[in-house]
């Protein structure tokens, strides 16, 4: 995080008219910010706001001008309806499985075996996981639809073994939309941690197998406390982009059956969109704002910024 | 390539100084073992990554494609010719082009601006600025398109080229500032502090002085930031309403449901053609960084 710091004389030199510390100077190098500030207040700073207010109303998707203040009700409603729960129940799930076990253990697996990997294979391996991660989400999410379909690929093997075929999308939606994030983002955390374990002095786990560390222990004892923060700080971010997941569960499943894989993201949108309630549906929005919102906070101590940014 | 040259006859002679050392015995071939279930077992793993794959490369060159991965009986371009046409693929493609590449430059523009005074002046204000930024890259922008939808409809930039490429810009916007900003700091200040004293003003060295040696890092912004929107569904599918509107990342997904017919292998090869950018962009921006991954220094602890 070095690159967070600037020298602390770096102002010094400049030949700046007004005395330093000027306010009207300090317009004037701030200047170039505008447009960044503009985009970020108008188009995401706004909506938020907007979205703290329309959630205590009852506006409907026809026309925001009959919008009227309705306070907790669209909370209350939420917070009393069985579908609520399970989306957020939904939610949970979904993050656990596919980013914090999944898509988490998977690439420090991938990152692990790499290092001794042979060198065809480990660009074999990185090929494939990389592919999956840059491929538009709407395409994993057909790719995937195909592959545990009825006639899909996983029924016919299970069929070559004998095991009875089902359409995975029916019967385990949740678990199919998991297993398919974990297939799209596992190539994030093996490329966060293979950065991390290159940075891993090789004579310190050296030093441990001549103590007699066995390859467990030394994997338990040195190696991943060595990459302890970039273990925080993946989970951090994969939570976060895992929240938000839309387009792959909305493709696969469109959250059915029954809303059995409507996470808190779809569940907001076919409340907002589908039964034309933005009211509710922004009342939903902001329950999941706020839990990434405290994410990031979490996120953003465990950085400990305000030690290396001072 | 020349410089490749001394590694890549390195490896024989390790090789050679093992034989050598055959009676090295048991332990070296436990190493040899372990070493072989490494690769066996990286192999396993990518095969499971690679069937959902396969079957959309396979389909496309199968006219008579199903849902399941098998080989074409008859190897054609069929499919790709089927969806080669206007409606399913130019047009869409293009509105992706239009959206995304609009998109990119915003946010370059913007975020290079942003990174110039938040890497070269002192300001109490830097670090809450600095901290929102991180903030807002964790906020989900899947829950704000509902209000972000009712705020466009009231001003009139619904279903806009205009207000989703602006919309695009600012998601993208808090992660390019951040790593535009990293790559600025790495450019020594005092090059630009010879350029002062020759009298040029400091948006003059940022073009003259600055720009030109930061390319490298600007063009890992770009290709990420366009790679992230290509992909991106959710933002055009709320934001543009009008079929000649959208862009290939939603028109795919219309595609697929308007017919209830699916033809598997027109939807693979349109796959395919719409993957291709992203992946193209992908291959660019790997060799740039030269095999290592810049954002591992961005997002590490």
């Amino acid at each position: 995080m070095s690159t967070l710091a600037v020298g602390p004389g770096r102002g010094g030199s400049r030949r700046a008219p007004g005395p330093p510390g000027s306010i009207s100077r300090g317009l004037l190098r701030g200047l170039p910010l505008a447009p960044a500030v503009v985009l970020l207040g108008v188009f995401l700073a706004w909506p938020v706001v907007y979205c703290v207010w329309a959630a205590f109303t009852d506006m409907a998707l026809t026309g925001a001008s009959g919008a009227d203040f309705v306070g907790f009700e669209n909370f209350t409603r939420a917070f009393t309806s069985a579908e609520f729960h399970r989306s957020v129940f939904l939610t949970v799930v979904f993050t656990v499985l596919s980013a914090i076990i999944g898509q988490n253990v998977l690439g420090m697996v991938l990152a692990l075996l790499m290092r001794s990997g042979h060198q065809v294979v480990r660009a074999v391996v990185s090929a494939i996981v990389i592919g999956a991660w840059v491929l538009p989400e709407v395409v994993a999410g057909y790719l995937w639809s195909a592959y545990l379909g009825d006639g899909g690929s996983l029924n016919v093997a299970l069929a070559a073994v004998g095991l009875p075929a089902q359409n995975w999308l029916y019967t385990a939606p949740i678990l199919a939309v998991a297993i398919a994030n974990v297939w799209r983002g596992t190539a994030f955390s093996m490329l966060v941690y293979s950065a991390a374990l290159s940075e891993v002095p090789k004579e310190i786990e050296e030093a441990a197998t001549v103590d007699g560390a066995g390859t467990w222990r030394r994997l338990f004892s040195v190696t991943l406390p060595m990459v302890r923060r970039s273990i925080a700080t993946n989970l951090m971010l994969i939570t976060l982009q895992t929240l938000s997941v839309f387009g792959l569960i909305w493709t696969m499943t469109r959250g059915g059956p029954s809303g059995q894989s409507a996470t808190l993201p779809v569940y907001a949108y076919q409340q907002a969109f589908q039964f034309s309630d933005l009211g509710y549906g922004t009342a939903l929005a902001l329950v999941l704002l706020l839990i990434g919102g405290i994410f990031s906070l979490i996120y953003l101590r465990a950085l400990r910024l305000g030690e290396t940014m001072s | 390539m020349s410089a490749e040259a001394p590694t890549l006859s390195a490896p024989p002679e390790p090789a050679a100084r093992g034989r050598a050392h055959r009676s090295g015995g048991a332990r070296r071939s436990s190493h040899v073992v372990s070493k072989l279930t490494v690769n066996l077992v990286l192999l396993l793993i990518a095969a499971c990554f690679v069937v959902p794959l396969l079957w959309v490369v396979l389909a496309a060159f199968d006219e008579s494609a199903g849902l399941s991965v098998s080989l074409p009986q008859q190897w054609s371009l069929g499919n790709f010719e089927a969806v080669l046409n206007t409606d399913t693929t130019y047009r869409p493609m293009l509105n992706g082009f239009i959206l995304c590449g609009g998109a990119t430059i915003i946010t370059l523009a913007a975020s290079v601006f942003a990174a110039y005074p938040l890497s070269r002046y002192q300001s109490r204000y830097k670090r809450p600025f600095m901290l929102t930024i991180l903030f807002t890259t964790g906020l989900p922008i899947t829950a704000i398109m509902v209000p972000v939808y009712g705020f466009f409809v009231q001003i009139d930039l619904i279903d806009t080229f205009v207000g989703t490429i602006l919309f695009m810009a600012t998601t993208s916007l808090p992660i390019a500032i951040w790593l535009t900003k990293n790559f600025m700091d790495a450019v020594p200040i005092e090059l630009e502090e010879a350029a002062w004293t020759d009298g040029a003003s400091p948006m003059q060295a940022l073009r003259t002085i600055v720009m030109p040696l930061m390319w490298p890092g600007m063009s890992v912004v770009a290709i990420y930031t366009f790679i992230h929107l290509w992909g991106n569904f959710f933002v055009p599918f709320i934001l543009l309403l009008s079929n000649d509107q959208l862009p290939a990342s939603v028109s795919i997904f219309t595609f697929f449901s308007q017919y209830g017919n699916v033809v598997y292998g027109q939807l693979a090869a349109y796959s395919v053609i719409y993957s291709l950018p992203a992946l193209l962009l992908y291959l660019v921006l790997s060799r740039r960084l030269g095999g290592a991954f810049a954002f591992g220094g961005a997002v590490k602890g």
